[in-house]
């Protein structure tokens, strides 16, 4: 029943094909081109002929016996009426052509030379090559040598004479294997002359299997429909020269034979019209089935497809767990988990069996003893409960706290895909905690995510202890978390630990809905906010860190003591109290109070209530008043410098020209008056509770920028690093005067979104819009192109057992990983934190 | 007190133990105390150590490849105040990680030795000798005379001053840098003649030695377009665009061991490879930073000591290290399979099958992580089904 690995592949040798070998390994020859006879069989010793394997359900492989999967398919061959060279070895025959005597066929360099060069140790196939080719008579026979050309696309010429490949061929039996051997070929795997095809395997049906349309008719391959080509001229030039026609029109269809020899090959080389479809459309033949991304090696060897895998739209669920993910029901009962049946869990399995696999947690197959997989039903439910017996397997439904690994493309860090507790779950999405969201880069707007189930033991325990959630918080790229509290979770313990005072019994119905059943923490009928907290933390805590503006935040023995909760002590990529939280009380306990953070600030707002609206951008009158103000004498400032520069008595800055120093100067007032209005946006709604401004200050969303670019100004509008640039003559836009050097007609917004923006405004804003947007656009290709260049250049390099990093052929590259040997995962953002050892020493003694 | 630290020695890398001496020397620490966080980050450092098997090297891709999808593709940055600009962000990631011969935008740091650094006026002195001068800088205009079948360069006086070119040395730049030609001052040194060498010429030779001529480089060094003396940490540095570091180290006053260009194959050729190595890292870590991203400096590290440890430059191309791998496979699979396997198959080639992709192309476990041990059990199958 399990399977074994016994034999493993140890290498892969390359070589060229003989062609005596492929008659010995072919199962037919191909004489016909004819595919079908009359009733529509296939035609013995036609391109379909069934020792070539099988492609139809039911039907037995004539070579092997076996059935449609089981046979892999056999090679046939054509003798070819006349020889023809291989289009991938044009240049390795032109090197032998021009490198061995025309007459004798020994190498042109002489034995003497060899022998020197063998001692000076500078015998490369190189040096032979080029030695070889500028030699002007043989050292062997004295023959004199003339230059041999490629012709493109197929043709040899030497003096203006064509060399036809029987020619070519004969020259090339004759180098001896010592010879082909010092120009860098070994002869073992591919003797000179087999680079010219006078056999021409046949590839098997199975890789060009032929389908039958909705019509009954059948539809050839296009490597069929190659091969039915060259069969044809093959024929049709054998029965020419049997018949001893004229030279000319024998020597025509053997050019047509290499070039549709060569299409075969190759249907996409610069001088040779491709071969195409009656439609018109070229042709698919062997270069193109390998080559790019959609080629054999990208899309069948390097990546391939799974079973027992799910994909459906994702939807946010701050109720689960960080290290859930839930599964609907119909997913479940889809996607199974093979149990192998024991002494122990037989009776528990033939439940599952019973309830079928309609109804939930049923099972769907059995796999019996000997290997066979029934399908439960309600007919065969009595009857496998029956026949069931140690070492049988029962593939059942997922249930909750299975192993499923979960992902979202572009899986562009290890992040990207992790190991989830299945938690089955009515509906049709699949739900995930919001705060797992950053590592996966995803959102809800309507993203899909993948799930796997591992089938074997081996891989859901790797699975479970290498993949999951709480191992992957830390991020090997620079040892920061990657998960932690966004968001409303954010928010809700900044108001909380900020000002806030509940009722007791409010407080322990938060408390208790996050999970925490210890209140002792909860003294008095009033709470403060920060009890509240304390009372997730474990009793031996201590922490001291700084919030976002700069206050101290302290914790000692579990108790929250000074200083609020916000974005830098429990969010993602900085969150302080988490990573110091996982450092001490290591994964599990790490993430589960992870989890009760998170809980606690969305049961916060969720009782609160917290909502965001337009009045949150009203400012007041005056500073409204103050705002147009400082615009007006900002205005007036650049008008004096334009004028200035008009005049010519500008002063230039160092390194600039009179234009750039008016245009910084410019832009430097710009960016001064736009602050400046920030400021004073600020100071307006410091004092005001409203939700924007909260969000901002807690970190969770927003800052103030975004504030007042909606309340009073939006600002410049850069392009390429600078104002807006003329698009017309000397303006920016025809609504401007000629020459225009003000603020407005180079792109300044001067008013905020809620008052609108000016038809000119929002034409300069939507400038820089579609500048950012071709950005994204013009920059993904090329980044996932050096990720991709990147992965597979370092994909091999592993750390060894002696700590060295080596790659495939075990040469070192560095002598200890980063000079000191440390993951960063593992460390506290790149570093080992010394001042912290020593603090904890200090204070614990 | 000496002695605890010294005990760790080989135990722990030297800049956790300086670290830890010198937390311990202004924390006051007594020698109890200090024991005990040398204990405390000797655990945490064993336990932070990296495991064998781990595979680095897609860590360490993943860990540039992510952030470089949250790159600006804008090009153009302005070094200091002027028109010395340095391509950043992606481009210059991508043409770092290349190793293209040469970067689009090649720039000189020269720093100056203490005596020259803070005086202002040396600095420009030193900077004007460095900038590669054209003639073309220093002339009002070119006149092609032909009565007199001659080009004449009429030299700018003031220009001459500013630039200090000294008449004299203009003949002597012309000796190496104007092949076919003969170039003569005029008797009142106002203006240069220069005459073709060959004895018959036509119309069009005027003109292509006179644009050959502007060319010339008078004063300086050649290939150095611009200087730029900054202000940077109390002392002038020369921003220059241009890579030829190797004569501008030559010059007087020029602090070598400081002065560098961000053309790593004039920093391998001039001053080593393991220079270039840390141009590599100090280049992309800079890249990075101003982009406002994190990553940590081993995966830079690790990067360059992967383009660097053959002791050549090797980019991370499909001629640089992905095509000098091994592996038939794993080069195949990367780009231009075909080439690959027909090469292959000329010469025999084996695939040893010891690295990733080829395993995963023949559903075999990879020889990384937990694929790497090799453990085998022997259980006796038969027996135990005919026990029951």
């Amino acid at each position: 029943m399990v399977e074994y690995i016994y034999k493993k592949l140890d290498k892969i040798t390359f070589g060229v094909l003989d062609p005596k070998f492929i008659r010995k390994m072919s199962a037919a020859k191909i004489v016909t081109p004819e595919v079908y006879d009359k009733e529509g069989y296939p035609v013995d010793g036609g391109l379909m002929d069934v020792r070539l394997g099988v492609i139809d359900p039911g039907l037995k492989c004539k070579t092997c016996t076996g059935r449609l999967k089981e046979c892999m398919g056999h090679f046939g061959y054509i003798e070819l009426a006349r020889p023809v060279v291989h289009i991938k070895y044009l240049k390795p025959i032109l090197i032998f052509l021009n490198a061995t005597c025309g007459k004798c066929n020994r190498i042109l360099v002489s034995k003497e030379k060899i022998e020197s060069l063998k001692e000076k140790k500078k015998l490369t196939k190189k040096k032979i090559f080029a030695d070889a080719k500028s030699a002007k008579e043989c050292p062997h026979c004295k023959a004199k040598q003339d230059v041999i050309k490629l012709e493109k696309p197929t043709s040899f010429v030497q003096n203006e004479i064509r060399l036809g490949p029987i020619e070519i061929r004969s020259r090339l039996e004759k180098i001896p294997d010592d010879d082909a051997k010092l120009l860098g070929f070994n002869p073992n795997y591919a003797r000179p002359e087999w680079l010219i095809l006078e056999v021409l395997p046949i590839a098997p049906v199975t890789i060009r299997p032929s389908i039958t349309l909705e019509s009954g008719e059948r539809s050839e391959d296009d490597l069929t429909h190659k091969l039915g080509d060259i069969v044809r001229i093959n024929q049709r030039l054998f029965e020419n020269i049997n018949a001893g026609a004229p030279e000319i029109i024998v020597e025509d269809l053997w050019d047509l034979l290499q070039y549709h020899v060569t299409t075969y090959f190759d249907n996409g080389i610069a001088q040779i019209p491709p071969a195409r479809h009656r439609s018109g459309q070229a042709l698919k033949t062997i270069t193109e089935r390998i080559k790019n991304k959609e080629g054999r090696f990208r899309h069948n060897l390097s990546g391939k497809r799974v079973n027992f895998s799910a994909r459906t739209v994702i939807s946010p669920d701050p109720k689960i767990k960080f290290n859930e993910v839930g599964i609907p029901r119909v997913i479940a009962e889809e996607l199974t988990v093979p149990e192998k049946v024991t002494e122990w869990n037989i009776e528990w399995l033939k439940d599952f069996i019973k309830k079928g696999p309609e109804s939930y947690p049923g099972a769907n197959y059995v796999i019996l003893l000997d290997g066979k997989k029934k399908k439960i039903t309600d007919d065969t439910k009595e009857q496998l409960i029956e026949t069931l017996q140690i070492g049988c397997i029962v593939e059942r439904h997922l249930m909750d706290g299975d192993v499923a690994i979960f992902n979202r493309q572009p899986s562009l860090h290890r992040m990207s895909i992790m190991c989830h507790k299945v938690k089955v779950i009515p509906g049709r999405s699949f739900r995930l905690h919001p705060g797992v969201a950053n590592p996966y880069n995803a959102d809800f707007d309507g993203d899909e995510m993948n799930l796997h189930i591992p089938q074997t033991v081996e891989a859901r325990s790797e699975a479970d202890i290498l993949m999951q959630v709480k191992s992957q918080i830390i991020t090997p790229k620079n040892g920061l978390n990657v998960v932690g509290c966004a968001d409303d979770a954010i928010t809700g313990n900044y108001l909380l630990t900020k000002e806030m005072k509940l009722s007791r019994n409010e407080a322990i119905d938060i408390l208790y809905n996050v999970g925490v059943r210890d209140f002792k923490k909860i003294k008095n009928q009033e709470v403060d906010g920060k009890e509240v907290f304390s009372s997730i933390l474990p009793d031996d805590f201590d922490f001291v860190s700084k919030t976002k503006s700069g206050e101290s935040v302290i914790i000692k023995k579990g108790n929250l003591q000074e200083g609020f909760i916000d974005k830098v002590t429990i969010g993602e990529e900085n969150g302080t109290l988490i990573r110091s939280l996982y450092a001490q009380y290591g994964d599990d306990q790490g993430l589960d109070l992870l989890n009760k953070i998170f809980k606690l600030g969305v049961e916060v707002l969720l009782r609160k209530g917290f909502t965001m609206s337009i009045s949150d951008t009203d400012i007041p009158k005056d500073v409204q008043s103050k705002n147009d103000s400082l615009i007006k004498t900002t205005y007036e400032k650049i008008e004096d410098h334009v004028e200035k520069y008009k005049k010519g008595k500008l002063q230039t800055l160092p390194g600039k020209s009179v234009e750039e120093t008016l245009e910084s100067m410019i832009l430097k007032l710009l960016n001064n008056l736009r602050d400046k209005i920030g400021e004073n946006v600020f100071d307006s709604v410091v004092s005001s509770e409203n939700s924007t401004v909260l969000m901002a200050r807690s970190g969770a969303k927003g800052n103030l920028l975004n504030l007042s670019q909606m309340s009073a100004c939006v600002g410049q509008q850069a392009l390429g690093g600078g104002r807006v640039k003329n698009g017309y003559k000397s303006r920016t836009l025809p609504v401007f005067e000629k020459d225009d050097l003000s603020p407005i007609s180079k792109g300044f917004v001067a008013r905020g979104y809620k008052n609108g923006l000016k038809p000119v405004e929002y034409f300069f804003h939507a400038m820089t819009g579609r500048d950012s947007l071709m950005d994204t656009a013009l920059r993904t290709p090329k980044s996932g192109y050096l990720y991709r260049r990147l992965a597979n250049a370092l994909q091999d390099l592993k750390i060894e057992y002696d700590h060295t990093v080596r790659d495939a052929n075990k040469k070192i590259v560095q002598f200890k990983y980063g000079d000191d040997g440390v993951d960063v995962s593992k460390s506290e953002g790149g570093i080992i934190n010394i001042k912290r050892i020593v603090e904890e020493v200090k204070t614990h003694g | 007190m000496v002695n605890i630290f010294d005990s760790y020695n080989g135990l722990l890398p030297d800049n956790l133990i300086e670290e830890s001496r010198e937390l311990c020397k202004s924390n006051r620490l007594n020698p109890k105390d200090t024991r005990k966080v040398l204990k405390k980050v000797k655990e945490e450092y064993d336990r932070s150590l990296i495991d064998p098997g781990e595979s680095i090297g897609i860590i360490t891709a993943e860990s540039i490849g992510e952030p470089g999808t949250q790159m600006v593709l804008r090009t153009f940055h302005f070094a200091g105040v002027a028109e010395v600009s340095v391509t950043l962000g992606l481009p210059r990631l991508i043409e770092l990680f290349d190793a293209r011969k040469t970067p689009s935008t090649p720039v000189l740091d020269v720093y100056l030795k203490k005596e020259y650094s803070k005086d202002e006026r040396k600095v420009r002195e030193v900077a004007a000798s460095i900038k590669g001068t054209k003639l073309s800088e220093v002339t009002e205009e070119f006149i092609v005379n032909l009565n007199k079948l001659r080009v004449e360069a009429i030299l700018d006086q003031k220009k001459m001053k500013d630039f200090k070119v000294i008449s004299s040395n203009l003949l002597k730049a012309f000796e190496k840098g104007l092949k076919g030609a003969e170039v003569k001052l005029s008797k009142n040194k106002k203006f240069l003649i220069i005459k073709s060498s060959k004895k018959e010429f036509e119309m069009k030779d005027f003109f292509q030695i006179k644009e050959k001529a502007k060319d010339v480089i008078v004063k300086g060094i050649k290939g150095v377009d611009q200087v730029l003396p900054v202000k940077r940490d109390n002392e002038y540095v020369i921003m220059c665009s241009g890579s030829n570091l190797k004569e501008v180290l030559n010059v007087k006053g020029v602090d070598v061991t400081r002065s560098k260009t961000n053309d790593i194959f004039v920093i391998a050729d001039v001053l080593g490879i393991e220079a270039a190595r840390n141009v590599i890292i100090n280049e992309a870590t800079d890249i990075i930073k101003e982009q406002g991203l994190d990553i940590d400096k081993r995966h830079i590290m690790f990067l360059a000591d992967v383009m660097t440890n053959s002791g050549e430059i090797k980019g991370i191309t499909r001629g640089g290290i992905t095509g000098q791998k091994e592996s038939v496979l794993a080069r195949a699979s990367f780009e231009t399979p075909i080439v690959h396997i027909v090469n292959a198959s000329l010469i025999g080639e084996e695939d040893k099958l010891n690295s990733v992709v080829e395993n995963v192309m023949v559903n075999q476990a990879v020889p990384i992580g937990t694929g790497l041990p090799g453990l085998t059990v022997k259980i006796d199958e038969k027996k135990e089904i005919k026990k029951k």
